[in-house]
């Protein structure tokens, strides 16, 4: 007889490393349906029902929108387009000739016609602005430069004026730039704006700093966006000194600042305050002074606690940037509308309003998809 | 002269939380190199003590002298003793964004404004002291407790401190584990280093401390060698004490 264990044959172990995987009837798709989708009467009567609805809704949208679409119409003899194909399918296919003909107002607004390459070019400088913020490899000092850099180059393809450029005033720009320069610079002015009024609501030394930080986070939140906005472009005027013209856009530009702002305050507090208070304590007990202990101790370890949080705030606030319409700014929801009201492609607000909503989508999934990366890979960092 | 003044110095220091009274005039003074040992049931005001050293409490009434300079209001004050006073949790509080090493050198290259170069020589020196020289680039969270709780002495032997505060630094760690981070604090004994600890391990007290100190509600009640206070406690509360503590191991 000899001790079993460490001497076994491993034919021994055959059996049990068979079973290491457990049957397809608790593991996989059939599994995975058969327990969520058909898992009694009612719940698999639910899941056809709402099968078939998926299903035929999905077969009309792809009749409507791809079969019996209208791609392309032929001119008419005075070089406009001629929507009369689209009119013959109104209601069961989509006119999509209506979005080739208006992607460039769509897009740039009222910009002159002949100078949209300019904000062309700047949409793809706030595209790769984001993507290289994005990167892990380029966080360092110099990305402040580069933002700067960059912004500034924006600014100055917009307005011209400059290197032989034509001057474009500011009420003639329109479309994604202008939603884009909205969202941009909200939050690089929001973020920064947030994390001081946060620390100085916990601020414990000053107490007036304190009072002024909760006053302006309570009024800020205790009012909608439209509201800061209408007062921002009609009120702000009247208690200004006559001569002082501040520019439409960068009123609404701040009133969207000081609305982030607030909200993304109580964001990163709400990180601030989920923290141990051993970990401020520690940073004190090693003679870190305030701003050393706030900037490399306790906000680093808030802002990874709120990413969701933020994220989901930043996608808002994004969508929100919409509501501008309301004040005549120039948006890409105001330029789509505009385009609607086209006589030519009178009915096809529709497709204009997909076009719009996937562009918003882009944006809205790009930070989200962004965000879990960033997470998975902080967590996969110090976790274990 | 100066060889003869205390580290730390506590007269009369007395402490409320609201109208709860925490600290009664509590007293006490800890020689250089000297190493004490404070314990007392939970609740008696031992970790609010301790904290005051480093003001991470404030105390309402007497003084307290840490290596000369008092604790008051004043900030610069404050940042001497926080640099020549090292302090270790019971839950160790290590960074836990930062490396082992960051976590070692973040002190001394921001606050003592050293080289970084030589920030990780010197951490690396602790390192290699508490034993866990390899775990550098690591993220505390895939340290075990025992070896957080090192890394956590050695983050506060990398400021050069002149005295060492310990709160319960064993009471968090399951029992495998507390040896070794007992064996570092005896080595650290060893080299003469100003010590205070709360602890009830009291084979540490024992081997290590010239003296014990034991409190209750708030009160230093008793003090005296080891020996003296395991083997012959004056005060009736000390032995209740002592009884519960042994029953307890
Ligand atoms: N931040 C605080 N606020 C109010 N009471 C506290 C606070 N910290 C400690 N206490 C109270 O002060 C007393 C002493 O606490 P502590 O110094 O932590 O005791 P020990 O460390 O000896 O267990 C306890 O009764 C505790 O409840
Ligand atoms: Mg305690």
């Amino acid at each position: 007889m000899t001790m079993p264990g460490n001497s076994a044959p491993a034919a021994l172990h055959a059996p049990i490393d068979a079973r290491d995987r457990p049957p397809s009837s608790v593991y996989g798709p059939v599994a995975w349906m058969r327990a969520n989708l058909f898992n009694g009467w009612l719940s698999s009567g639910v899941t056809i029902l709402f099968g078939y609805l998926i299903i035929r809704a999905a077969i009309g949208f792809v009749d409507w929108g791809f079969l019996n679409a209208i791609w392309t119409v032929p001119a008419l003899p005075n070089g406009n387009p001629d929507p009369a194909t689209c009119r013959a399918v109104r209601g069961t296919g989509a006119c999509w000739a209506a979005v080739g003909d208006k992607w460039r107002f769509i897009t740039f607004g009222r910009y002159p016609y002949d100078q949209q390459w300019r904000p062309g070019i700047c949409i793809a400088l706030f595209l790769s602005l984001y993507v290289m913020s994005a990167m892990r490899q380029f966080w360092r000092k110099e990305l402040a430069f580069i933002w700067l850099g960059i912004l500034t180059l924006i600014g100055v393809l917009m307005w011209g004026g400059v290197l032989g450029l034509r001057y474009v005033p500011q009420d003639e720009w329109g479309g994604l730039p202008i939603t884009l320069i909205l969202a941009t610079f909200g939050l690089a002015f929001a973020f920064p704006l947030a994390v001081f009024v946060a620390l100085g609501r916990r601020s414990t030394q000053m107490p007036a700093v304190k009072l002024i930080c909760v006053l302006y986070v309570e009024l800020i939140r205790g009012v909608p966006l439209v509201a800061l906005l209408f007062m921002a472009s009609v009120m702000l005027p009247l208690f200004l000194p006559s001569g002082m013209n501040i520019d439409k856009l960068l009123r609404a530009q701040i009133a969207i600042i000081l609305f982030v702002g607030a909200y993304v305050a109580e964001v990163i507090r709400g990180g601030l305050q989920a923290l141990p208070k051993g970990q401020a304590e520690a940073a004190d007990a090693l003679g870190l002074s305030y701003w050393q202990k706030t900037m490399r101790i306790t906000l680093p370890q808030a802002l990874r606690l709120v990413i969701p949080p933020l994220v989901n705030t930043f996608i808002g606030f994004f969508k929100d940037t919409s509501l501008v319409l309301i004040i005549g700014i120039f948006d890409l929801l105001t330029s789509g509308k505009t385009a609607m009201s086209d006589p030519t492609w009178q009915g096809s607000s529709t497709e204009i309003y997909i076009v719009m909503a996937i562009v918003y989508f882009g944006f809205c999934f790009a930070m989200s998809t962004y965000s879990r990366s960033v997470e998975r890979k902080l967590d996969s960092a110090h976790n274990r | 002269m100066a060889e003869e003044a205390p580290a730390i110095v506590l007269d009369k220091v007395n402490k409320w939380y609201g109208t709860m009274h925490v600290l009664r005039d509590v007293t006490m003074n800890v020689a250089q190199k000297e190493r004490v040992v404070v314990c007392g049931p939970s609740g008696s005001g031992k970790s609010t003590m301790i904290r005051c050293i480093n003001r991470l409490e404030v105390h309402q009434e007497g003084r307290i002298v840490v290596d000369g300079t008092e604790l008051t209001d004043d900030l610069r004050a404050l940042d001497t003793i926080r640099r020549e006073v090292g302090m270790v949790f019971q839950s160790f509080n290590l960074f836990p964004h930062l490396t082992i090493l960051e976590n070692c050198t973040l002190a001394p290259i921001s606050v003592r404004k050293m080289p970084k170069a030589e920030a990780e020589e010197l951490a690396m020196d602790f390192l290699r002291k508490v034993k866990i020289p390899e775990q550098a680039k690591k993220y505390p969270g895939q340290l075990s407790g025992g070896q957080q709780q090192r890394v956590a002495i050695a983050r506060a032997l990398c400021m050069k401190p002149k005295i060492m505060l310990f709160d319960e630094p064993t009471s968090a760690l399951d029992p495998e584990m507390i040896k070794e981070v007992l064996d570092t604090m005896v080595s650290l004994a060893d080299s003469g280093m100003t010590m205070v600890c709360v602890t009830h391990e009291m084979g540490f007290a024992r081997m290590v401390a010239d003296r014990v100190v034991f409190m209750d509600r708030g009160e230093i009640v008793e003090s005296g060698t080891p020996t003296r206070m395991f083997e012959d406690p004056q005060t009736d509360r000390l032995k209740l004490f002592l009884s519960q503590i042994l029953r307890g191991h």
